[in-house]
């Protein structure tokens, strides 16, 4: 799956490959009514690496994250998406270019079993029409068992099997936040998109939920991108963080980089420091 | 002046006084859906609801005779006496708040955080045990109605047009006298809400519910306010509708009518809901007057609601409502 | 101990998800079909044909069509009778226009019309959401019962404004008109349940059913994961309307006879249905079964006790049913929104467990 992009990518320390660039970020301005959320900001995320955003509260992460999801459409700038640039698009087919994605409140399914929302995941997968499902009719039938497989092995892999067929409604925070996370791999995403994947976790939980994403990336190499608050997660997990404040970008580089930036200290470490 | 122009003028007016009526059920279904987000489709039959009572109160009607008669095959039908009409109208009052307190207390408590189709839902099933109950109450015939309200063709306005244009409208007292009865009731409501504490808390509470419940508004006791409120709305629109065509059954289907003027006019706003059934009321009117000829009449039965779909698509949050902005 | 899982093991996927996962519920459901199909067929007479039998099939296909659109993919719709309305008119006008069709597929190609008409009006659903949506389809309601009673090409300018069903066979039998037999009303209406539940069944296990619930459950959150919102609302409003209009061709072919849509299909069958779907349950294929048993079979029997029992006049008793029906839902919606089939499941899972509850 490389690109375009002039650059190669490299190897990291622990013996990753990152690729060149997947999509880049140009220039994105975004306002609602007269508040202006995101202000120029530019960046790009590299194939197999963990990018994370952060920044203190309001500072337009989710934002951002909307943007690439597709769920805002930016005023100014372009989303230059495996080469090409994209044009302006609905959600749903955002998410059939490869873009999958957790929430910051959990957006599962209440009303459905913990493996009919995994199965949602794979709908792209899926192309049985009307009158073959209506009827059952071979594909209907062999695609259903094809992709319930695979997502079997997604419930194994972040070990959910003792919850499969629990209504989703009846799930403690942290175990929503985990079958969130396998709708979302579900889709076999290029790119996956997490929203604050620990936010209002205890340690434990978000030393699994750490555990998990550094997985995901490893096996699959998942190209990830995360919001995150807590600012030791972010430093462990990611490859580079990008630092926003008052939808301004101030900050762009590996987690070291970023933790000896004048302004990211001034602007995040020292004063919103929770 | 063309004899078209002259009648459709006629039908505008028509058209305007019948979109006073609309507008006053509507107005209840506003006053709930401000306060408690629910849209409650058993206001119509509540008018019906309070104009059965109003007149069982005037006729000294026994309530339940029929059901006790079937039961203990008894034979009672009236007390045998006649109520004031200025004695039955609070009387039918304190009915409609007692009623409001019932749904408080038995439906509305138990609802609490469903989400709005549940709601919605719920007030239809209201709808009906209500008309059960009201049919059961004081009986299923059709009542006249008579609150002493004037009737009949307007002199006044008969004589100023034939002066004008050499051709009379014709209006009908009752309808003037509505629209006067249901400006009054807009005006106390306002004032209601802008002066008193329970106005101010209303407001709050319409508002944020959380915000209001923090500093101590009685959620509780708002649902039974605002219910109470739309009751006697209700009761207003039943004694309108009820002195004009009889108090019947067909009453509550009104109640219908009322939705896409609320479509209009927005949820949320009260000169929404009187600007919308001003609306609805003249645009029926005329479409009828000038497509009759051509596609047949009767079509005041859905030009309202197509001209609500229509608006919908457009602009799905009513003339007077807020854009709606969706997050995740 | 009679009703057990235990022991069952599954193997495959593929028998994980079959319809009746519980070796019980399977056997108890083919001893069903074959009393339904073998048994009734043998003791049905005119009276349990036209008072409980024969509406109840129709109804349950009503039931399971609106069900689809509301249950599954969280549309509300007040305009089910209208649909019926189409499904009625579109069989009668194809009956008379082409008296050598087969009925079965007059009454399939007046599902595909009443489909057709209902995609137009579902078409607004892609901007407006709940009790607006249900202001539209209120639109549908009386803008298409006003169609069907005053533009007198669709009565085929029949005098009385009235439609009737002329008599039609199905292999040599009568099935519509005069000459149809309870037994052939019976078994044409239990066909035609039997491979729509069928139908059904199959949309809401697989990828189509979990994009409607997805909607149902979540809107934004579905699209943004890939779920077209359009495909989806208007599959929903196509299938349910396929549904319900079959319901109302064979309710107005078979059932009725003869009908006007004023009086056959307005708004009262429209939340007729909507009572079926929220008793029975929403979102449950056997919610719709048990939905339309009670609402067929409930006033029946309390005509029976109250008329011809106690002797009350019917007028109070139909009264009495209104506000019975009314107290329901609303007892429905608060102890158990998810109706008669979310009781069933607590008693089975009882029933699991008896007689050793330790």
């Amino acid at each position: 799956m490389r690109d375009t992009a002039t650059d190669e990518g490299y190897v990291t320390a622990d013996g990753r490959k990152i690729g060149g660039v997947a999509m880049e970020m140009k220039n994105i301005t975004l306002r609602f009514g007269g508040v202006v959320a995101i202000k120029d900001i530019s960046f790009d995320i590299r194939w197999g690496e963990v990018r994370a955003i952060i920044g203190p509260n309001g500072a337009g992460k989710s934002s951002m994250l909307n943007v690439i999801s597709g769920f805002y459409h930016p005023q100014e700038g372009e989303v230059i998406y495996k080469g090409y640039r994209r044009p302006k698009m609905r959600p749903y087919q955002v998410a059939r270019t490869g873009i999958a994605r957790t929430f910051q409140n959990i957006a599962l399914f209440e009303g459905m079993s913990v493996l009919d929302n995994i199965m949602t995941g794979r709908l792209h997968h899926m192309s049985a029409n009307l009158f073959q499902q209506a009827f059952w009719l071979g594909k209907a039938s062999r695609e259903e068992h094809e992709n319930r497989e695979k997502v079997e092995k997604i419930i194994d892999f972040l070990e959910i099997q003792h919850i499969r067929k629990t209504p989703v409604a009846r799930l403690p925070y942290g175990l929503k936040k985990r079958v969130e996370l396998a709708r979302a791999l579900a889709a076999e995403p290029s790119i996956l998109l997490l929203d604050e994947p620990m936010a209002g976790m205890n340690v434990e939980e978000k030393e699994d939920m750490s555990r998990f994403i550094l997985d995901v990336n490893d096996e699959f190499g998942t190209t990830t991108v995360l919001i995150e608050h807590d600012m030791g997660v972010v430093m462990d997990l990611s490859d580079r963080v990008v630092v926003m404040d008052y939808g301004k970008k101030i900050g762009d580089g590996t987690p070291d980089e970023v933790r000896n930036n004048e302004e990211v200290i001034k602007a995040y470490l020292g004063v919103a420091h929770d | 002046m063309p004899d078209t122009l002259l009648f459709a003028m006629e039908a505008t007016l028509n058209g305007l006084t019948a979109g006073v009526m609309y507008a006053l059920v509507a107005l209840g279904f506003v006053l709930i859906f401000k306060a408690s987000g629910i849209f409650n489709f058993a206001q119509g039959v509540m008018a019906l609801f309070a104009a059965l009572t109003l007149v069982g109160f005037q006729s000294g009607q026994i309530p339940f005779s029929h059901l006790i008669n079937a039961m203990f095959g008894t034979r009672l039908h009236h007390f045998g006496w006649n109520m004031p009409t200025l004695l039955a109208i609070p009387a039918t009052v304190v009915v409609m708040i007692l009623l409001a307190i019932l749904v408080e207390r038995f439906i509305l408590k138990h609802l609490v955080n469903q989400e709005p189709i549940i709601l919605f839902m719920a007030t239809i099933g209201l709808a009906y045990f209500l008309e059960g109950v009201g049919d059961i109450m004081w009986g299923a015939e059709v009542k006249a109605l008579d609150v002493g309200l004037p009737k009949g063709m307007s002199m006044a306005v008969d004589e100023m047009t034939f002066n004008w244009f050499g051709y009379g409208f014709y209006i009908d007292r009752l309808e003037l006298w509505a629209a006067g009865i249901a400006a009054i009731l807009v005006a106390s409501l306002t004032i209601f809400s802008q002066y008193t504490k329970q106005g101010r808390a209303l407001r709050a509470v319409a508002d944020d519910h959380q915000a209001a419940l923090s500093v101590g508004v009685s959620l509780r006791f708002i649902w039974v306010l605002t219910w109470s409120i739309a009751g006697i709305v209700a009761l207003v629109a039943g004694i309108m509708w009820g002195s004009k065509s009889g108090v019947q059954f067909s009453l509550s289907l009104i109640a219908l009518k009322a939705l896409p003027v609320l479509i209009l006019g927005g949820f949320t706003s009260i000169p929404g809901a009187i600007v919308g059934g001003l609306i609805i009321g003249v645009g029926e009117k005329l479409f009828d007057f000038f497509m009759q000829p051509i596609i047949g009449g009767a079509t005041e039965n859905w030009f309202a609601y197509m001209l609500a779909l229509v608006f919908l698509l457009f602009r799905p949050q009513g003339l007077f409502g807020e854009r709606i902005i969706e997050r995740v | 101990m009679l009703y057990r899982e235990a022991g069952d093991f599954k193997t495959s996927y593929v028998a994980d998800s079959q319809t009746f996962p519980i070796k019980f519920d399977r056997y108890g459901y083919y001893f069903l079909l074959g009393f339904a199909f073998l048994v009734v067929p043998l003791i049905i007479n005119d009276y349990w044909a036209n008072a409980i039998v024969v509406p109840f099939l129709i109804y349950t296909i009503a039931a399971l069509g609106l069900n689809i659109l509301i249950g599954y993919c969280g549309q509300l719709s007040l305009g089910t009778g209208a649909f019926m309305a189409v499904g009625a008119y579109a069989s009668y006008k194809m009956m008379t226009g082409f008296p050598d069709l087969s009925i079965i597929f007059v009454i399939i190609l007046a599902g595909f019309v009443t489909a057709a008409v209902g995609v137009l009006f579902g078409l607004p659903s892609l901007r407006i959401k709940g009790f607006y949506l249900a202001v539209a389809t209120l639109a549908a309601q009386f803008f298409l019962i006003w169609l069907f009673t005053r533009q007198a090409w669709f009565y085929n300018y029949s005098p009385t404004g009235m439609i009737s069903a002329p008599t039609r066979e199905v292999f040599g039998v009568p099935v519509t008109g005069p000459r149809a037999s309870a037994v052939s009303m019976y078994m044409i209406c239990l066909c035609f349940l039997v491979s729509l539940a069928w139908l059904a069944r199959n949309l809401t296990r697989g990828t189509l059913g979990r994009q409607w619930m997805a909607i149902r459950d979540m809107d934004i959150a579905a699209e943004i994961i890939g779920v077209n919102p359009l495909m989806a609302k208007l599959t929903a409003f196509a299938v349910s309307s396929f549904f319900i209009g079959i319901s109302g061709a064979l309710l107005f072919t078979v059932y009725l006879g003869a009908a006007e849509a004023g009086e056959a299909f307005g708004i009262d069958k429209s939340f007729l249905v909507l009572f079926m779907v929220i008793i029975g349950g929403l979102g449950s294929i056997f919610g719709a079964f048990a939905g339309a048993a009670f609402l067929i079979v409930g006033p029946v029997l309390l005509k029976l006790l109250l008329v011809n029992t106690l002797g009350w006049p019917t007028d109070l008793a139909a009264h009495l049913e209104i506000m019975i029906i009314g107290a329901l839902i609303l007892v429905f919606l608060i102890l158990e929104p998810h109706g008669i089939a979310a009781l069933w499941r607590t008693i089975k899972q009882k029933l699991r467990l008896w007689p050793f509850p330790y």
